[in-house]
C-alpha cells in the first residue's frame, strides 16, 4: 500500500512537470460554443450571450464571467446562431462590431467564437477576425497552431483532423475508457469484497472534482489542488468505510438495503454539492483549453497525453499490486470468498478499508480528469455513474481487469459512436449495447457464472 | 424404538429383491429405472466436475449417491434437475428426455429435488411454504387470482393436505411461524415436506441429514424411509454412512465426477476403489471401520505418520503465517 | 412567518397530484421490488413511456386521447418485456442497472433534438389533454374548510385517488392469493420456488409487467396535469423518490406506498416553504442560502432520510419489525 502511494506521488509528480512545460490553451469533449470577450485587452465580464439552433429555438444563455469568459453547451453538431446582448455591455465598453454570429459546430468539438468589442458596424470590410475558421468539413483544413491567421486557437482536435476522423475518435475513446478505468476499479472492487453495488460511486468522482475545484478556486495552483483533491478522496473513501459502511455491515444490514443506503448517500453528496457550488459548470483555472500536438496521424494535447499516461501508469499499479502484494492477494482472496479469506487469517475488515480507500482516490483523481475534459457539474457523478456500470458490468461485475477492459470498450465505443450516432445520443447507444451484451453474455466479458444449490 | 419402523417392510423386501440380480458394477442395469442418465458431462473451466457415463436409478427403492466432497454429487442433481446445464449428454426420467428443460418442467414432471444449503423461504409462514409447493393452483394465474371465489376451494384442499404433512413432520405447532425463525434441523423437515406437497414420483434430497441435530435424525431417517412406504422413489446424497446402510437399498459412489462404483451398501462399503476415492491410498480397511479411527484419531496419526509428520502439526499453519502480516 | 398559511399549503398536498403521482410509481415499485424482489430503477420509464403515449398520440399524430391511454400502456407492457427478457434470468443487481440505463435511454431519445419531429425535444410535447378536461364534469371549484381546489385539480385529484384505490385494491387482492404467493416466494429465494414447479421467469415477467403499467398511469396523471410531457421530470431522481416513498411507507404493505407519498409531499412542501419564509425574513443568512437553494436541500433530506429508515427503521412506517429482523438470521 505504501508503495502504491509512493507510486501515485511520483506519478502526480511527473504530471506537474510535464504539464508545466506545456501552454494551456484548448481543446475538449462534448460540444460547447465557448469564448472570451474583452475590450483593449481587458475582460469585459456581465454580458449577456445567447445560443439558439438553427431552427431558432433558445439553447441556452451564459453571462461572461469575472475574466471575461462564457460557454454554453449545446446538444450536439448542428448549426448555431450566437447572439451577444449589447444592451448588457457595461458603458466603457462603446459597442460590438457585430452581435450575431452563425456558426457550425461538429461533432466533439468546443467552439470557440469571439466578439469583438468595438464601435457598431465598423468591420463590414474587414476580414472577420471575431469568428472561428469554417469547420473542418473536408480535407482542407489546416491543422490547428499552424500559425494561420483564419485557424483560431480552440479549432477542435477531432474536427481538424479531416480524413483521420475516426483514428482521432478512437484517440478520444481510449482516453475516455482509461479514465473511466481509473472510476470503475473502485466500484469493482468494492463490489467484489463486499457485494455493495454502490449507487454513490458517482460522487465519490464528483467528490474529487469539487475539492479540486474549490482548493483551486481557493488560490491554489491546479497542479497542487490535484494532489490534494486525490489524498482528501482517500481520506474521504477510508472514514466513509470505517464511519459508516463498517458500522452497516456489521450490523448486518442486507445487501439490497446497502444499495438503497447508497443512493441516499448519492442523493444527499449530490445535492450538497449543488449547494455548495451551485447548478452551473465550472471550470479549473488552467488546462482546461491547450493546443494539440500533432503525434503521427492523429492531435492530441500534452494535457490528454499525461492524463492517459498517468492512467495507464496507475492502471498497471494496480494490477501489479493485485498480484504481486500481498495486500493485493489478501484482496482477490477476500473478493473470492470472504468467509474464507477470513478463516484463513486475512484480516477482512483492513483489506475491505485499504480497497475504499484506494478505490475512492483513484474515482477522484478520475473525476478531477473528467473536470479538466468536460468541466465539474453537480450532476457529472450521476451521469458517469451509468457509463462506469456499464464498464464493470460489461467486464464482468467484482473483477478488477474486467472493469479495465469493459471502461474501455465503453471508452472507445462511445466516442466511435459518435461517428454514426447523433452525439446526444452516445450514451443512449452504450446503454442499448449494454443491453444486448447481457443478453448473449450475462456474465459479462471475464465474468464466471455462480453456481446454484 | 424407531429401528422396527426400519425394518423390512413389504415394499423394501420387493425393492432389495428386484435389485439382488443386478450386477455390482458402475453403470449397471436396473430391472425397472425411473432415471436414466448417459454420458453428462459438465466443465467448470478446466474442472470436469462431472463425468458420469451410464447410471440407472431404480423404481421404488431407496438409492444414496455417495462420495467425498467434491466428488461432483450436487453439481450431478443441479443438471438432472436443469439448475445447471450440461456441457453434453442426455438423461430420461420416465422414459421422458429432460435435457434441457427448465427446472419448472422437470418438478412438474414429477422429479423435485432438495437443496443441500436448505432454502426455506424465509418471510413466509411455514402453512404458506407448504402450501406453496401444492401444483396445479388455479389461484397462480394472474386473472383468477383477483376473484378468491375461483380458487377458495382448491385452496382449502391444499391447506388440508399441507397440515397432515405437517403434522407427520412434527411441524404443526409451527404452523403460523415465520419459516425463518425455524432451526436449522426443522428447515430440513420443511423443506422435505413442502417438496412431497408437489406430489413427486422421485424425490431427490440434496443431505438431508447435514446440520441436522442427531436426535432428529433418526426420525428424518424414518421419512425418508417413508417416502418409498407411500410409493416414492428417493435419491438421496449423504456423507452418513451409517445412515446409508440404515436406510439406502443401493449405493452409487461417485468420485472426481465420476461413478466408482454402484452396489447393496454392504457390498460397497467395503469397495476398494470407494475406500481409495475417500482416502486417495489403499487401506485394507472398510469405510465403516475408516470411520471409527477417524472419530477416535487414530486415523490422524497413520495418515501422519505416513506423511512423515507429527500429527499436532496441521497443514494450515504456514498458510496463516503467510498471510497474517498480509500487507 | 405565516404558518397557518404554510401548513395550509402543506395539507394541501398530502392529497395533492404529486402524492397521487408518487403513491401510483410506489405502488408499481412495490409489486416489484416489495412483493417480488425485483429492483426496477427505471420506473421513471415506464411512467415516461405512459406520459409520451398520450402525447405522442394526440399531438405529434392527432389521434384519439383514448388510443393514447392505450398505447401508453401497450407501450409500458413492451418496454418491460424488452426489460425483462434479457435481465430476469440474471442476478437482482444486473436488473437494477439495466433499467436505470432503461429510463436514461428513454430520457435521452425523448429529450433529443433527432427525435424532436416525434418527441418534442427537451421542451416536450403540449396540446394533448383537452380531451381529458372536456370529460370534467365539476363546473365549480370545491371549498372544504380553508381548502379550495379548481374545477381542473378537482378532476385531476378525484381520477387520481381513484386510479390510486383501484391500484390498491388489485394489489390487495393479489397478495393474499397464491399468486401473490409465488411472488413473495421468488423474493425470498427464486431456486426454491422453481424447484417446487413454478415458472419463476413468467412470474416475474407478470410483476414487472403490473408494475411497470402502474408506473406509466402516474405519469399520464402528471403529465395530464401539467399539460406537458417534459422528458427531464423522468430523470432518474423520480425513480428514487418512489423508492424512498416506498421505504417510508413500508415495502411489502398494501398501503405504504400511499401512506408515504402523503407524508413525503407533505414534508416537502412544509419545509420549503418554512425554508422560504425562513430565508425572507433573514432567519437564515442570504450567505449561508437563498430561496434557490431549497431545492437541493429537500433532495439532500430525501437522501437523508432514506438512508436514516433503512439503518433505524426498514420496515418503515406499516412495515413488520419481525420480518426486518429474518433478513439479519
Ligand atoms: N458454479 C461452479 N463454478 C465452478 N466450480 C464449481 C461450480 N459448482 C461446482 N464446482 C466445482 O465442482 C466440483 C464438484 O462440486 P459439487 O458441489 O458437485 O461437489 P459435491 O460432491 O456436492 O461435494 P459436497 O459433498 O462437499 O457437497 C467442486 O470441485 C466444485 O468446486
Ligand atoms: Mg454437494
Amino acid at each position: 500500500m505504501q508503495k502504491l502511494a509512493r507510486c501515485l506521488g511520483a506519478l502526480l509528480a511527473g504530471l506537474a512537470a510535464v504539464l508545466l512545460a506545456t501552454p494551456a490553451v484548448a481543446q475538449g469533449s462534448g460540444e460547447t460554443i465557448h469564448g472570451t470577450l474583452t475590450y483593449q485587452d481587458a475582460p469585459v465580464a456581465g454580458v449577456t450571450i445567447t445560443v439558439s439552433s438553427a431552427d431558432g429555438e433558445e439553447i441556452g444563455v451564459a453571462q461572461t464571467a469575472a475574466d471575461g469568459t462564457w460557454e454554453v453547451p449545446v446538444p450536439g453538431p448542428g448549426d448555431y446562431t450566437v447572439v451577444l446582448d449589447a444592451a448588457t455591455l457595461p458603458s466603457t465598453a462603446p459597442g460590438v462590431a457585430r452581435d450575431t454570429i452563425e456558426t457550425t459546430v461538429n461533432s466533439q468539438q468546443r467552439k470557440v467564437v469571439l466578439f469583438r468589442v468595438g464601435p457598431p458596424e465598423s468591420g463590414e470590410d474587414q476580414p472577420s477576425p471575431e469568428q472561428t475558421s469554417p469547420p473542418g468539413e473536408g480535407g482542407e483544413d489546416q491543422p490547428p497552431g499552424d500559425g494561420s491567421a483564419e485557424a483560431e486557437a480552440g479549432e477542435d482536435v477531432t474536427a481538424t483532423a479531416g480524413n483521420n476522423q475516426l483514428l482521432q475518435l478512437f484517440i478520444s475513446g481510449l482516453r475516455f475508457g482509461l479514465i473511466l478505468g481509473l472510476a470503475g476499479l473502485g466500484l469493482s472492487l468494492v463490489f467484489g469484497t463486499t457485494g455493495l453495488t454502490n449507487f454513490a460511486h458517482g460522487e465519490l468522482l464528483l467528490f474529487g472534482a469539487v475539492a479540486a475545484l474549490l482548493i483551486n478556486q481557493a488560490g491554489v495552483p491546479i497542479l497542487l489542488a490535484v494532489l490534494l483533491a486525490t489524498l482528501l478522496s482517500a481520506v474521504f473513501g477510508w472514514g466513509q468505510d470505517r464511519g459508516f459502511w463498517r458500522p452497516l455491515r456489521k450490523k448486518p444490514t442486507g445487501l439490497i438495503a446497502l444499495m438503497i443506503i447508497s443512493i441516499g448517500v448519492s442523493l444527499f453528496l449530490r445535492y450538497l454539492t449543488q449547494f455548495i457550488i451551485g447548478g452551473g459548470r465550472e471550470t479549473y483555472d488552467q488546462y482546461t483549453y491547450q493546443d494539440p500536438v500533432e503525434i503521427g496521424p492523429v492531435f492530441i494535447t500534452p494535457r490528454d497525453l499525461v492524463i492517459m499516461g498517468i492512467c495507464v501508469a496507475l492502471l498497471a499499479a494496480v494490477a501489479l499490486a493485485l498480484t504481486r502484494t500481498r495486500m493485493g492477494k489478501a484482496t482477490r482472496a477476500v473478493a473470492d470468498n470472504p468467509a474464507l479469506a477470513a478463516a484463513s487469517g486475512i484480516n477482512v475488515d483492513r483489506v475491505i478499508t485499504v480497497v475504499w480507500t484506494a478505490g475512492t482516490a483513484l474515482a477522484g483523481l478520475s473525476g478531477i480528469f473528467f473536470g479538466m475534459i468536460q468541466g465539474v457539474d453537480y450532476l457529472m457523478g450521476m451521469r458517469i455513474l451509468l457509463l462506469v456500470f456499464a464498464a464493470t458490468i460489461l467486464g464482468g461485475l467484482g473483477t478488477a481487469w474486467g472493469a479495465m477492459v469493459g471502461a474501455l470498450v465503453v471508452g472507445v465505443f462511445i466516442e466511435v459512436s459518435a461517428y454514426v450516432v447523433p452525439s446526444e445520443l452516445k450514451t443512449a447507444g452504450v446503454l442499448v449495447v449494454l443491453i444486448l451484451i447481457l443478453l448473449v453474455r450475462p456474465q459479462g466479458i471475464l465474468g464466471r457464472r455462480e453456481r446454484v444449490g | 424404538m424407531p429401528d422396527d419402523n426400519l425394518s423390512l417392510t413389504a415394499k423394501r423386501e420387493a425393492a432389495v429383491a428386484a435389485l439382488a440380480d443386478v450386477p455390482r458394477e458402475p453403470g449397471a442395469k436396473k430391472p425397472d429405472p425411473i432415471l436414466v442418465a448417459d454420458d453428462v458431462k459438465r466443465h467448470f473451466g478446466g474442472l470436469l466436475a462431472v463425468d458420469v457415463d451410464h447410471v440407472e436409478v431404480q423404481r421404488g427403492a431407496i438409492t444414496a449417491l455417495i462420495g467425498p466432497n467434491g466428488a461432483g454429487k450436487t453439481t450431478f442433481f443441479n443438471l438432472l434437475t436443469g439448475f445447471d446445464r450440461a456441457n453434453s449428454g442426455s438423461w430420461t426420467f420416465n422414459g421422458r428426455s429432460l435435457h434441457g428443460t427448465p427446472p419448472f418442467k422437470v418438478a412438474r414432471a414429477g422429479m423435485v429435488r432438495t437443496f443441500q444449503l436448505t432454502k426455506a423461504l424465509s418471510k413466509l409462514t411455514v402453512i404458506e411454504n407448504m402450501r406453496l409447493g401444492a401444483t396445479g393452483q388455479r389461484g397462480e394465474s394472474f386473472w383468477r387470482a383477483m376473484l378468491p371465489f375461483t380458487w377458495r376451494g382448491q385452496e382449502d384442499a391444499i391447506t388440508e393436505r399441507a397440515e397432515e404433512l405437517l403434522a407427520r413432520f412434527k411441524l404443526d405447532t409451527k404452523r403460523d411461524d415465520f419459516a425463518g425463525s425455524l432451526s436449522g434441523g426443522q428447515r430440513k423437515l420443511l423443506e422435505m415436506a413442502r417438496a412431497l406437497m408437489v406430489g413427486p414420483e422421485l424425490v431427490m434430497l440434496d443431505e438431508p441429514m447435514a446440520g441436522v441435530n442427531p436426535a432428529l435424525t433418526q426420525s428424518l431417517l424414518q421419512h425418508v424411509a417413508n417416502l418409498r412406504e407411500q410409493g416414492m422413489t428417493v435419491l438421496f446424497i449423504e456423507h452418513d454412512m451409517d445412515m446409508v446402510r440404515d436406510i439406502a437399498d443401493w449405493v452409487v459412489v461417485m468420485g472426481q465426477g465420476r461413478i466408482l462404483a454402484e452396489g447393496p451398501p454392504e457390498t460397497v462399503m467395503s469397495d476398494h476403489k470407494v475406500i481409495d476415492a475417500y482416502l486417495g491410498a489403499h487401506h485394507d480397511q472398510s469405510l465403516a471401520e475408516l470411520e471409527e479411527q477417524l472419530e477416535t484419531g487414530t486415523l490422524a496419526e497413520e495418515v501422519a505418520a505416513e506423511l512423515g509428520q507429527a500429527p499436532a502439526e496441521a497443514v494450515p499453519v504456514e498458510h496463516t503465517g503467510e498471510t497474517k502480516d498480509g500487507r | 412567518m405565516d404558518w397557518g398559511n404554510i401548513l395550509e399549503l402543506s395539507l394541501r398536498e398530502l392529497i395533492g397530484v404529486q402524492a397521487i403521482v408518487f403513491a401510483l410509481a410506489a405502488i408499481g415499485i412495490n409489486v416489484q421490488f416489495g412483493y417480488t424482489g425485483l429492483l426496477n430503477f427505471g420506473q421513471a420509464a415506464f411512467a415516461a413511456v405512459g406520459g409520451y403515449g398520450i402525447a405522442v398520440i394526440v399531438t405529434t399524430y392527432d389521434m384519439s386521447f383514448w388510443l393514447g391511454l392505450v398505447v401508453g400502456i401497450v407501450g409500458a407492457i413492451v418496454l418491460a418485456l424488452l426489460l425483462g427478457i434479457p435481465t430476469l434470468r440474471l442476478r437482482a443487481d444486473y436488473l437494477a442497472i439495466v433499467t436505470i440505463a432503461a429510463s436514461e435511454i428513454v430520457r435521452l431519445v425523448g429529450r433529443s433534438a433527432w427525435g424532436r419531429d416525434v418527441f418534442g425535444g427537451s421542451d416536450g410535447i403540449t396540446g394533448f389533454s383537452s380531451a381529458f378536461y372536456d370529460l370534467n364534469p365539476f363546473t365549480e371549484p370545491f371549498e372544504f374548510g380553508p381548502f379550495q381546489f379548481r374545477e381542473r385539480v378537482l378532476w385531476v385529484l378525484v381520477v387520481g385517488w381513484v386510479l390510486v384505490a383501484v391500484c390498491t385494491l388489485v394489489v390487495w387482492l393479489l397478495m393474499r392469493s397464491p399468486w401473490g404467493r409465488v411472488l413473495k416466494g421468488i423474493r425470498e429465494d427464486e431456486d426454491a420456488v422453481r424447484s417446487l414447479g413454478k415458472n419463476v421467469y413468467a412470474y416475474k415477467m407478470q410483476s414487472l409487467v403490473l408494475g411497470g403499467v402502474i408506473g406509466a398511469l402516474a405519469g399520464m396523471v402528471y403529465s395530464l396535469f401539467q399539460g406537458a410531457m417534459q422528458p427531464d421530470v423522468y430523470a432518474t431522481n423520480f425513480t428514487f423518490f418512489a423508492y424512498a416513498i416506498l421505504i417510508l411507507g413500508g415495502a411489502a404493505t398494501v398501503f405504504g406506498p400511499v401512506l408515504g407519498a402523503a407524508i413525503v409531499w407533505f414534508a416537502f412542501q412544509f419545509i420549503d416553504l418554512a425554508l422560504r419564509g425562513a430565508i425572507r425574513q433573514d432567519y437564515i443568512p442570504s450567505w449561508f442560502m437563498d430561496a434557490n437553494d431549497t431545492g437541493a436541500v429537500r433532495f439532500m433530506l430525501t437522501g437523508i432520510v432514506l438512508v436514516l429508515l433503512l439503518v433505524f427503521r426498514p420496515q418503515g412506517i406499516l412495515g413488520d419489525r419481525r420480518e426486518i429482523a429474518l433478513d439479519a438470521r
